[in-house]
């Protein structure tokens, strides 16, 4: 399970049209990553950062990240959110998200397909999605050879560095280790 | 084949004959933008060599003149940055202002061109024909870095506007007009025409255009068209450029006629402007504590210009804050001469300098709980705008600034009931 296009992890489902404004509030952007990151959802769901264990999965309905191009995605990695299930994204939302390295999957009907709490094992590079808790296995669309590309090589900042486009000597990277 | 503005646009800066919808493409980018926040997390000052320094502008915008210590560093980093690579395309404190004002007032945003910053809202730029468009800040630094980046060719959504704009419509009804009916664009292109469209002026184009970033649109264009060309030969005189205009018979997934002359004064309801916007007419009778002018959207000098013609003579009424932000240094200078600011100081409006403050609930003119705002600028998500138990309620310049003199929102033409 090291590959990051592997995970397990337990599911929290959200609405239609979240924004990014409710996963990055104005205010946090004043904050280093680490305190930001303890006010996603603030809006509609206060407190839920507290609630994240390693490997956890955030499903969400239509048009999933409208709004700015704030950096939510890393935000969710700090967290150890592993992987995000969409019914539809924002582009400039899913763009970031695959960009900083997190796996982040289409699928049409996935609340129907996925409740609160049920525990899913996804093969992101396969397109399989099973749901433990419900005992049940879905054939879902891949990601695209060169996005699996990008997120099994941690993101576009470890690319970068790999390029020779940037020095290595900065601690605070935008991609995973 | 046939040509969208986008097909069209995309199909040049991958140097292919053609492209057609779903197609993913390597394009180069004319223009790539930075701006202060984007030194917060990113990788800016490991960059080894700047692909082309003249194709980067580097603006400050969103928190300026900084409003903490953290802000202060991004300054400086920018200075450091825009010093170590060469880059003559700088607009500090006292050149500043919102960044999609600044690049277009610049003629740094040309026809046919492919333009690219972090902000969301640099769709602003398809008002100038331009495939402007928001960019993950990673993908920012990968532009900087080789020049280039990927776009997945998205379907169209043509606007056919017929009939004339009425004069007292502001871009903001026409777009809440489409966001009301229409709902979200996701993944799609925006594109506008029609035997209407000579009757509605760069400002408003530009507003429509930033606007398409709320319902989700990948890009917002307009044609190319004498208004842009005369809007051109003012901010970049000489410049030569390729017009990215539709060919008659492109290929659109849809096409919604939209007579200009039906248009009224629109708000959006808080929360979203998707399927929420409603006629000013229609709207329950809603107290405000702030009314707020501003952002990309709407701080143009048109829109104070609007502001000014409402509230002159008047005052702003009592327990209801009018703050006002120019959206560029440049607004705010010609508004000073003009008068505008003058006017709107007098009815007790507080006009800020230029800056995202209030629009991104950052500083200078946020909400506290409960309240409830009135604004002109991009956004009506909750908690946009500071406290997220506060409301906030989106209308063209006219309304806001006429809202601030009645306390509740409403047009021009309710202010008649309020003592001069």
């Amino acid at each position: 399970m090291t590959s990051p296009l592997r995970v397990r992890g337990r599911a929290w489902v959200f609405g239609d049209e979240i924004n990014t404004d409710d996963m990055y509030p104005g205010f946090a952007m004043k904050l280093p990553v680490a305190e930001a990151a303890q006010h996603m959802f603030d809006a509609t769901r206060p407190g839920w950062p507290a609630l994240i264990e390693a490997g956890d999965i955030v499903v969400a309905g239509r048009n999933f990240g409208l709004g700015s191009s704030r950096a939510c995605a890393e935000l969710f990695v700090h967290l150890g959110i592993s992987c995000l299930v969409a019914e539809q994204y924002n582009s400039l939302f899913h763009r970031n998200a695959l960009n900083y390295g997190l796996p982040a999957l289409t699928v049409p009907d996935a609340r129907v397909l996925i409740d609160e709490g049920d525990v899913l094992a996804i093969d992101a590079a396969a397109g399989l999605l099973r749901n433990e808790t419900r005992g049940t296995e879905h054939h879902i669309q891949p990601l695209p050879a060169f996005v699996v590309e990008l997120v099994e090589g941690g993101g576009l900042i470890n690319r970068l560095e790999a390029a020779g486009f940037l020095d290595r000597n900065d601690a605070t990277a935008g991609g995973k280790p | 084949m046939p040509d969208t503005i986008i097909e069209a646009t995309l199909a040049r800066a991958a140097g292919l004959p053609t492209v057609r919808p779903g197609q993913i493409v390597t394009c180069d980018v004319d223009m790539t933008v930075v701006i202060d926040v984007q030194f917060a997390h990113d990788r800016l000052a490991d960059v080894r060599a700047v692909h082309d320094p003249d194709k980067v502008a580097v603006v400050l915008d969103h928190a300026v003149p900084a409003p903490t210590p953290r802000d202060a560093g991004h300054g400086a980093k920018a200075r450091a940055f825009v010093a170590k690579h060469g880059i003559d395309r700088f607009f500090d404190v006292g050149r500043h202002g919102i960044v999609h004002q600044v690049i277009a007032e610049q003629g740094l945003v040309l026809p046919g061109t492919v333009v690219c910053c972090t902000d969301s809202h640099t769709c602003a730029g398809g008002a100038l024909n331009s495939a402007a468009r928001g960019l993950g800040p990673l993908e920012i630094l990968q532009m900087l870095c080789t020049g280039q980046t990927w776009y997945r060719v998205p379907p169209t959504i043509r606007y056919e506007l017929t009939g004339t704009k009425p004069a007292h419509v502001n871009g903001k009804d026409i777009f809440l007009t489409i966001s009301g009916r229409y709902g979200d664009a996701t993944d799609h292109a925006l594109e506008f025409g029609g035997p209407g469209l000579a009757s509605v002026p760069m400002s408003d184009r530009r507003t429509i255009a930033t606007q398409g970033a709320e319902i989700g649109a990948d890009f917002t264009l307009f044609p190319c068209d004498t208004v842009t060309e005369e809007f051109l030969a003012d901010v970049a005189p000489g410049a030569s450029f390729t017009r990215s205009n539709p060919d008659p018979d492109a290929v659109y997934a849809d096409v919604r006629t939209l007579d200009l002359g039906t248009v009224e004064p629109m708000v959006a309801l808080p929360g979203t402007v998707i399927n929420n916007a409603v006629p000013l007419s229609g709207l329950d009778r809603t107290r405000i504590d702030q009314a707020f002018i501003g952002s990309c959207a709407n701080g143009q000098l048109a829109d104070l210009a609007v502001a000014a013609g409402v509230v002159e003579g008047r005052k702003v009424a009592p327990g209801v804050r009018l703050i006002v932000t120019p959206a560029s240094q440049q607004v705010y200078l010609e508004a000073v001469q003009r008068g505008y600011v003058a006017t709107l100081v007098e009815a007790g409006a507080v006009v800020t300098n230029s800056t995202c403050g209030a629009c991104f609930g950052y500083h200078m003119g946020v909400l506290a709980p409960g309240e409830v705002c009135v604004t002109s600028s991009t956004r009506n998500f909750r908690g946009r705008m500071g406290s997220t138990e506060a409301a906030v309620y989106m209308a063209s310049p006219a309304t806001v600034a006429a809202s601030a003199l009645t306390g509740y929102i409403a047009g021009p033409e309710q202010v008649a009931e309020v003592a001069a």
